[in-house]
């Protein structure tokens, strides 16, 4: 019964999605408001059906209906509820269903909250989202269809892989980084609908750069929360390991933080319009290859499932895709025209430019060592993968790049600046990077690069701060009081501008932690019989015993540590093995006891229940809890800069200038 | 054609010479920088067939651990075989052996050859891989399965 509607459900979304596509293509050739909303109501149909359909599958997963082929593949009687509610991502096929669900409310949301306005672009932006939909839809409807019916159906099912049961985060984790992928597939459409009108108004450009800082924001939350999760559960003491498929989550993620940058240059200035809608479509394409390298088992590791017909039929739409943007890129890109010229090398716009220009080189880095491995592995044969200090060593040179333009750039005017204004604007922040690198200097830190950070984020965290408050400053000084020019200065006006500064002096916090964090951390082993005390990095460390506990779906063997800093009891850490049903080897859970100054963090890697000997991997990692706090902080930012100014508001529906112009963001 | 359109113009082809010289520049950077920092994955065969090529490149060595090979020598070092059916490699570790550690089990290490003919390595991982099984005595191990298993013991993933 429930396999029979879901199949139903899915079909009716596919044929919903390939006409409301189709009508909105034609829609936008003969400019027929009759067309365009048909198109609309095909893409709400969409939406319904597509998002009954993932709540149907959730409903036969709670209900534990195994006459459901994926529930018979991921479901489980001995599983907590949140595990079995988690199981409609943890495999391939219900990750592709969630996919469809998260589209149908993106592109229901999206033409609802468009409707009305931008009728210019709405149609063939309908058209982009729908033509993504149809395929996303046929991929549930044929290759992984996970409403298949099992004739005999079993009593009870495996449950989802232990790996993805061992953490909460594996709850949270997923469905901002589909909310984040996902998303991209919105500006995506305007971008697609501005080069087929020829046109990138000011008007299209509101819609556009919300929707792109939108999934921004869930991306960024869930790059974060990926290596969060990789730091608490998979005990080696690190949260980024340049995995395949950690690149695939942080490529679209630049080339979309380099188009909200280069989107600010054609508010302004009116030109780099066909660079900006490149950027936002290669988001999508790199999306599509996200989602191509995770989905198709051509890279093994913890986020990969199954080969299956699943790749092939993706690399499909990834050729198609990249064929649709290069031809409308080549045919229309002529057709934006410029509105004004790049006026001198010492402005804000060329500083733009040049972030753009690391911020691409950044993705390029990150692509061919992504994809080198594929390449010669097709082309070859031979199995190899690159390592990690080619990563490091080149994102790293561009990483400080990129904090050194995030000093100097805003430091800058737009247009044309003279010398001496040019001198007043770059020399005072120098102060700022003196003092960073000095703290730095005596707390320590001797790596060159580490100082390097510290002097570019120290230089930039002076210029955030006087520009972040600068509306305020400017208030006082012409008599209004603390409150009201705060309130007024800050909060109640110019909502964009004090919202990207929040979010780059967060990326100012994130930089200098990552950098710190990895250019001083300790690691060490030890080997414990029970009752012994060793010290570690200043720690004093006493191993107390073992316990070993079964709960439903798992035994689990505990360690009990007892962590003595400077003979003063700090605390006590208990990190475990977990050997859960139908898997061979034990997946082990570490332990971290977290301050702002640094992190203490242990992981079994080996223990003995009988003889009570165990050995632990020890690390002290500073200012790693900087790096969770300060991504927040950019996404709240982000967030708060999305939220309209009241003098928008006021004078939306007369003033066709949008808010970027009037603002210096 | 004004004066202004022929600096346009020569404008534009610097900017466009720059860029290629630019991108040229960096190619050069990353391929050199990719080929520097390569990470083999090979199985004992292999290893053997690369002969000096295998003297202080990365490799991820998989295969199979020989029965009775298996001598911990104080703290956390160990020594073993690694054998793949065919070719076997004798193997110094430093890494602490993970809990699953023992006689026929599939392994990954990562290190690299030093003269004395043996393999040293820092790092030593046990196959995650459900769907591995470990083959029976004296069959030889299948080199797919080997490679899925090398790829599935990611980084990190100890």
């Amino acid at each position: 019964m429930i396999p029979a509607l879901g199949r139903l459900l899915i079909l009716g979304s596919l044929l919903a999605a390939a006409a409301g596509a189709i009508l909105g293509f034609a829609a936008g050739r003969t400019r027929s408001a009759e067309g365009l909303k048909w198109a609309r109501r095909f893409a709400y149909l969409y939406s319904g059906l597509i998002v009954s359909a993932a709540l149907l599958m959730v409903y036969a997963l709670l209900a534990h209906d195994f006459s459901v082929s994926y529930v018979a593949q991921v479901g489980s009687r001995s599983v907590p509820t949140w595990v079995t509610i988690v199981s409609l991502w943890s495999s391939l096929e219900g990750s592709i269903l969630f996919w469809g669900l998260v589209l149908g409310t993106y592109i229901g949301a999206a033409t609802f909250l468009t409707r009305n306005r931008y009728e210019e672009y709405q149609p063939d932006a309908i058209g982009v989202w729908l033509a993504c939909a149809a395929f996303f839809s046929f991929l549930i409807a044929g290759p992984a269809n996970p409403f298949h019916t099992v004739p005999s159906p079993p009593l009870d099912g495996p449950g989802p892989n232990p790996l993805l049961q061992n953490h909460i985060l594996m709850a949270i984790h997923p469905p901002f980084l589909y909310l984040g992928y996902v998303g991209f597939t919105i500006p995506f459409g305007f971008a697609c609908a501005a080069l087929l009108k020829g046109r990138l108004g000011h008007n299209v450009l509101k819609p556009l750069r919300e929707s792109l800082m939108l999934s921004w924001i869930f991306q960024t939350v869930a790059i974060m929360l990926g290596g969060w999760w990789a730091y608490e559960v998979l005990g080696w003491g690190g949260y980024w390991a340049w995995d395949p498929v950690e690149n695939a989550s942080l490529l679209p993620w630049l080339t979309a933080t380099a188009a909200l940058h280069s989107i600010m240059v054609v508010e302004r200035r009116g030109i780099l319009k066909g660079w900006t809608i490149t950027l936002v479509q290669a988001t999508f394409l790199l999306v599509i290859l996200g989602t191509f390298m995770t989905r198709s088992g051509v890279f093994n590791s913890v986020h990969s499932f199954k080969q299956s017909a699943i790749g092939p039929t993706i690399l499909g739409f990834l050729a198609v895709s990249l064929l649709f943007v290069i031809g409308l890129l080549a045919f229309r890109i002529d057709k934006l025209e410029p509105e004004g010229r790049l006026e001198g090398a010492a402005s804000r716009e060329a500083m733009f430019l040049l972030n753009n220009l690391a911020f691409v080189l950044l993705t390029f880095t990150v692509l061919i060592g992504t994809v080198f491995p594929l390449i010669v592995e097709a082309m070859k044969g031979k199995q190899m993968s690159v390592g990690r200090p080619y990563f490091d060593s080149m994102t790293v040179p561009l990483g400080a790049l990129l904090l050194f333009l995030l000093g100097v750039g805003p430091a800058l005017p737009w247009g044309r600046a003279s010398r001496e204004q040019v001198k007043k604007a770059l020399i005072p922040p120098i102060a700022g990077a003196a003092v960073f690198t000095l703290i730095g200097y005596a707390l320590g830190v001797r790596s060159p690069w580490t100082l390097i950070t510290l002097a570019f984020g120290g230089y930039a965290a002076q210029v955030t701060l006087s520009q972040m408050f600068l509306p305020m400053i400017q208030r006082m000084r012409n008599g209004e009081p603390l409150g009201s020019a705060l309130i007024d200065g800050q909060l109640r006006r110019g909502r964009r501008r004090f919202g990207s500064y929040i979010v780059h002096a967060a990326v100012v916090l994130v930089i200098i932690a990552i950098a710190i964090s990895s250019s001083m951390r300790t690691q060490l082993e030890l080997h414990f019989v029970k009752g012994q005390t060793l010290k570690a990095a200043g720690y004093d460390v006493t191993f107390v015993g073992v316990e070993q506990r079964t709960e439903p779906h798992r035994l689990s063997t505990i360690g009990t540590f007892n962590i003595v800093k400077d003979g003063k009891p700090l605390t006590t850490l208990t990190p475990r093995m977990n050997q859960y049903q139908m898997m061979r080897e034990p997946i082990g859970t570490p332990d971290v006891h977290s301050t702002a100054a640094r992190d203490f963090y242990i992981a079994l890697s080996n223990v003995d229940a009988a003889a009570e000997t165990a050995s632990i991997s020890v690390f002290v990692l500073p200012m790693v809890m900087w790096i969770w706090l300060a991504v927040i902080a950019m996404a709240l930012g982000a967030l708060f800069g999305l939220i309209p100014s009241r003098r928008v508001i006021l004078s939306a529906a007369k003033d066709p200038v949008p808010e970027g112009a009037t603002e210096t963001a | 054609m004004t004066e202004s359109d022929k600096t346009r113009r020569r404008n534009r082809w610097f900017m466009i010479a720059a860029l290629i010289v630019a991108g040229a520049a960096f190619t050069v950077i990353a391929a050199s920088g990719i080929s520097d920092n390569l990470v083999y994955y090979w199985t004992p065969s292999d290893l053997h067939a690369n002969g000096k090529k295998a003297y202080g490149a990365s490799i991820r060595l998989g295969g199979m651990v020989a029965k009775n090979s298996i001598k911990k020598i104080g703290g956390s070092n160990v020594e073993f075989i690694v054998h793949d059916g065919k070719s076997r490699v004798a193997v110094k570790t430093t890494s602490v052996p993970p809990q699953m550690f023992r006689e026929n089990i599939g392994v990954v290490v990562e290190g690299t050859m030093v003269p004395g003919g043996y393999f040293e390595s820092s790092r030593l991982m046990v196959s995650h891989n459900n769907e591995y099984k470990a083959p029976e005595a004296g069959h030889p191990v299948d080199r797919k399965e080997l490679e899925r298993m090398m790829k599935s013991v990611e980084q990190g993933n100890t």
